[in-house]
């Protein structure tokens, strides 16, 4: 049924229909209101049979969720940023032993300096992790990839999260067709664990594993991950035949098959692009786009494939590995290796910055006459770089960097000498 | 596109505001986006919230710096804050205010826009007498909606009557509708400013 | 059910030998039945206290819920010397997740077995004191604070076991570990730290607390036991000697555990949402030297080196814990006990056995040499 709701609401909507058994949060701006809604539904009881556990920690968040999957229950949580950092351990505990957990994670920059705004930091802090990483472009999206999300963990036995864009998503009032339980119980079947904690047939799970094994079973995580590249796409598939609308899939193609251009994205900002791309199209410029659904694992053959044809790609991302440069674009420059289009990263957007339809056309004119840099910072303030920078010299006790910057914007009052 | 931009302070439902005007626009058929500019909210500190009206699906997301239109709920922002900044030529501006545009010391406005899409509402003051409490971001959707004939007032009722059920829905559509009317005249006869 | 031959083994001086008793009385250790839950096989250290311990409250965790019961286990000891790879020796469905994160599993299975409306299956969160005096303390809070229906069973050796004997927030003071060495001008532990979980439990009001320690298995069975009577957070903390990690003779662990409850160092007791219900009462007390001397871990406090001084303290410790949850028995309970109070049938109470000079060459010693100084 179409809905006009805020993004959270559709995704505790699409979560409740999922039926998971336990719910264990952590509150963290701003994944807020999906778990306060998640919290509302089980009490009321239309969630139900479920525990919703008030968590102490996103550490005991995800311990409470890898002690309810492995004891054979559909188990749900979410998170951001610092929170995804504080349960780092467990994320590799809960992939490392191959439970089915389906996290959303309301994509949020980490800190320091603390910052509560949108980038892709936090999930590709953990893109190691073994965790299935996809990115949702827009609020249905987000809606449909925990349904789709739900199948691919139970099949694989892997945990996945379903990355959104904190506030821009998270917080947006937009259409959305929420479907019925009939249909996503048709679509999703009951949780059947490969392995469970029961008394009726005990099991050890999480000993010690040498030299002699571990290379295996860690081995084996990157063949599920292998495995997802197929099924993925199937689930995406069976979604659409299912519901009647794409969702998902390892990557989506936007007027690429003459793109001479090609601009490559994750998650929301590829709506803006998109648009851009439209405008530049009525100009007559060959220019497409590719936005990645799944990240983890890389589909590195599609990304091949979507981005052989073209003479330049720019990869348009809100993540920066320091001291490397993009992340996507590394990960683009893989899948182009030995020599195709060129390739120019720019990163863009941290900490919430938004990146406008007028910055993106500016970019692209850079790059449409190949006066782009390999590596760009979308609307850097270099000029306050550079005086922080030239403070350093100056002054051994040069003060703390983030208020030094915010004086020079004017944001923070000049200091009292 | 339409593209409206409503500011106010925390505390004020300048957030809601702009929800409801997107779920009017949806029950009308339409497609709609609203979000805020996020802070870490606090009551009193200014607050920006963005809502896109279109009739094809909207996929742009950044903040709204070219409104067609301008909300404003608090006037004490108006020498504050830049609120006029991007605003479209043939823009539309509500303020909420018992006081003219000249009096609010907006005169140079009134030259540089079109005078009948100028409006200034006494919100709070007709949220206090039909809801009782001076929250005025429902009544400003209402004026709104007869302001820039973008959507209907039917359809904001339905849209207050999802968002606040009971009688703070009844109080908040007696308002809203009071708003529109009030505006409706005021768009009748252009002496207002 | 296991299908090999159980040993009978004499339980100690002053337990009634379990023919005696009536069968529902008798030690689930008794039984050919018994789940056998920690089997053999394992790689405890020779004594080791928590071996013991564990095998003890398992079983009897085993009979009070029909052999339907879950255990999640933090890192440590227990953990690795119970699964080393490819082998297991626990014979009931057990996850081992993280360090810090045992008694959030354990809410996590029993949240899952709610939804399931399986709550006839029970759960049990169990680690040593590390894990659950600091790195799992917040988990540990957390799962006091909401009631979840697990019972959390630590086993303290007071120290980092596992990673060689490093101090904890459990390791008292004046004990020797690998980083609170002997030297300086307070040597061993620190007085004035230290956390009483027992009593922070307590502070959470929670159904169920109590202490016990090796030395009194039946006790401890029985408070396994009586844990599972009630729904709710639970907690029992198990006092259980490391002969390698406090330099004592492994045959000494059930006698170390039976003094620090005699000189008063452990107050062993029951409490029931916040109140102490019962105590066990010390049968003849003793002072802490008797204790403090079969551990090389004290042993700077002693010789012409020695330091008269911190012993009082530790003294003192004991006295107000006497005092504080009223530790001595009457004139009338248990003061005209044969024997002496500390040993089982055989050994002088004066003076220790010399212990076996140790191959200068093996692990062992070198591990010894670290943390305690030259071997004996």
């Amino acid at each position: 049924m179409l809905e006009q709701k805020e993004g959270s609401q559709a995704v505790a909507d699409a979560v409740a229909l999922c039926r998971p058994e336990v719910v264990c949060a952590y509150p963290i701006s701003p994944q807020t209101h999906i778990v306060e809604a998640l919290s509302d539904k089980v009490r009321t009881g239309e969630l139900a049979p479920c525990e919703y556990v008030s968590v102490e920690s996103e550490f005991a968040a995800m311990s409470v969720a890898i002690g309810a999957s492995a004891a054979g229950a559909r188990t749900y949580t979410a998170t951001a940023s610092q929170g995804l950092l504080y349960m780092c351990e467990a994320l590799y505990n809960a992939s490392g032993l191959g439970l089915p957990v389906v996290m959303t994670l309301a994509n949020r920059a980490i800190g320091a300096p603390i910052n509560i705004w949108n980038d892709h930091s936090d999930s590709m802090s953990q893109r190691d992790s073994g965790w299935i990483q996809l990115y949702a472009e827009t609020n249905q999206e987000a809606l449909d990839l925990h349904i789709q999300a739900y199948r691919l963990a139970e099949e694989l036995s892997l945990p996945v999260m379903v990355c959104m864009d904190g506030f821009i998503l998270t917080h947006a009032y937009e259409r959305v067709d929420v479907p019925t339980q009939d249909q996503v119980d048709a679509f999703l079947p009951s949780y059947s664990p490969r392995q469970m904690l029961d008394p009726g047939d005990p099991v050890t799970i999480g000993a010690m594993v040498g030299p002699e094994a571990f290379f295996e079973v860690r081995y084996l995580m990157h063949a599920k991950q292998m495995l997802a590249l197929d099924l993925v796409p199937e689930i995406a598939a069976d979604f659409k035949d299912a519901f009647g609308r794409d969702s998902g899939g390892l990557l989506r193609t936007y007027r690429t098959e003459d793109a001479e251009t090609v601009v490559v994205a994750l998650g929301s900002v590829l709506g803006t692009i998109e648009d851009v791309v439209d405008e530049l199209r009525e100009q007559g410029v060959k220019i497409g786009v590719v936005g990645i659904k799944c990240f983890r694992p890389y589909p590195l053959d599609e990304v091949r494939d979507a981005l052989g044809h073209a003479r330049r790609v720019v990869v348009v991302e809100k993540s920066f590995a320091v001291g490397v440069g993009g992340i996507v674009g590394q990960n683009v420059r893989l899948a182009l290796s030995g020599g195709g289009p060129t390739v120019y990263d720019v990163v863009a957007g941290l900490g919430g910055r938004p990146i406008t339809k007028r910055s993106l056309h500016a970019l692209l004119a850079d790059a449409l006459a190949d006066r782009l840099e390999r590596q760009t910072f979308l609307d850097l303030k270099a000029d306050i770089v550079e005086r922080e920078v030239q403070r350093l010299q100056e002054n051994r006790l040069s003060g703390p960097h983030a208020e030094n910057m915010l004086r020079d914007l004017g944001i923070v009052a000049a200091r009292p000498h | 596109m339409f593209q409206v931009r409503i500011h106010g302070r925390g505390g004020q439902g300048v957030v809601t505001a702009a929800e409801i005007l997107s779920i009017a626009a949806f029950i009308d058929g339409r497609h709609a986006q609203a979000f805020p500019s996020f802070g870490s909210e606090r009551t009193g500190a200014p607050v920006v919230a963005f809502c896109r009206i279109d009739d094809k699906e909207i996929r742009v997301r950044e903040p709204i710096s070219e409104p067609d239109a301008l909300i404003v709920q608090d006037p004490t922002l108006l020498h504050q804050v830049d609120l006029f900044n991007g605003l479209a030529p043939d823009a539309y501006i509500l303020i909420n205010s018992a006081r003219t545009f000249d009096e609010l010391g907006l005169g140079e406005l009134c030259d540089r826009f079109p005078r009948e899409r100028l409006i200034a509402l006494p919100a709070t003051d007709l949220a206090r007498e039909h809801l009782g409490r001076p929250i005025p971001n429902a009544v400003l959707v209402g004026g709104f909606a007869a302001m820039s004939g973008r959507i209907s007032l039917e359809s904001v009722a339905k849209a207050i009557r999802e968002k606040f059920p009971g009688k703070l829905g009844d109080g908040n559509i007696a308002a809203a509708t009071a708003a529109f009317e009030l505006v409706q005249r005021q768009i009748q006869e252009p002496t207002h400013a | 059910m296991p299908d090999q031959q159980i040993k009978f083994y004499q339980a100690g001086s002053f337990v009634a030998g379990n023919r005696l008793l009536p069968p529902e009385q008798r030690s689930v250790q008794s039984r050919t039945e018994r789940s056998n839950t920690l089997t053999s096989g394992h790689r405890a250290c020779q004594g080791c206290g928590e071996a013991l311990g564990a095998r003890y409250a398992l079983d009897a965790a085993m009979r009070a819920t029909q052999g339907k019961l879950i255990a999640a286990n933090a890192t440590g000891c227990l953990e690795v010397f119970s699964t080393p790879f490819p082998e297991s020796s626990w014979q009931l469905p057990w996850i081992h997740s993280l360090f810090g994160n045992a008694p959030a599993v354990a809410t996590g299975i029993a949240s899952a077995l709610k939804a399931k409306g399986r709550t006839d299956v029970r759960v049990v969160g169990q680690g040593g004191d590390g894990g659950t005096v600091d790195i799992g303390f917040a988990c540990l809070s957390g799962m006091f604070e909401r009631g979840d229906d697990v019972l959390y069973i630590c086993y303290d050796n007071e120290a980092y076991m596992n990673t060689g004997v490093q101090r904890s927030g459990a390791t008292p003071p004046a004990a020797r570990t690998a980083t609170t060495k002997p030297v300086g001008p307070e040597p061993g532990n620190v007085f004035g730290q230290g956390k009483n979980v027992p009593l922070i439990a307590m502070a959470h009001e929670i159904p169920y607390v109590a202490t016990a320690t090796v030395a009194e298995l039946r006790d401890l069975e029985d408070k396994v036991e009586r844990a599972m009577e009630f729904r709710g957070a639970r907690y029992l903390h198990v006092f259980v000697p490391c002969p390698l990690g406090w330099g004592s003779a492994s045959r000494d662990t059930i006698r170390i555990a039976r003094l620090v409850k005699e000189t008063g160092m452990f107050p062993v007791f029951e409490a029931e949402h916040g109140e102490v219900v019962s105590v066990s009462k010390i049968r003849r007390r003793v002072p802490v030297e008797e204790y403090l001397r079969l551990q090389r871990r004290y042993a700077h406090l002693f010789g012409p080196n020695g330091h008269p001084e911190v012993i009082q303290r530790l003294q003192a410790i004991a006295d107000r814990n006497i005092k504080r949850f009223g530790l001595l028995a009457d004139a009338t309970e248990g003061a005209d006990l044969p024997g002496p109070a500390t040993d089982s049938a055989g050994f002088p109470a004066e003076e220790p056995e010399p212990v076996q000079p140790l191959d200068a060459d093996s692990n062992l010693t070198r591990l010894l040499v670290e943390t305690h100084g030259s071997p004996r």
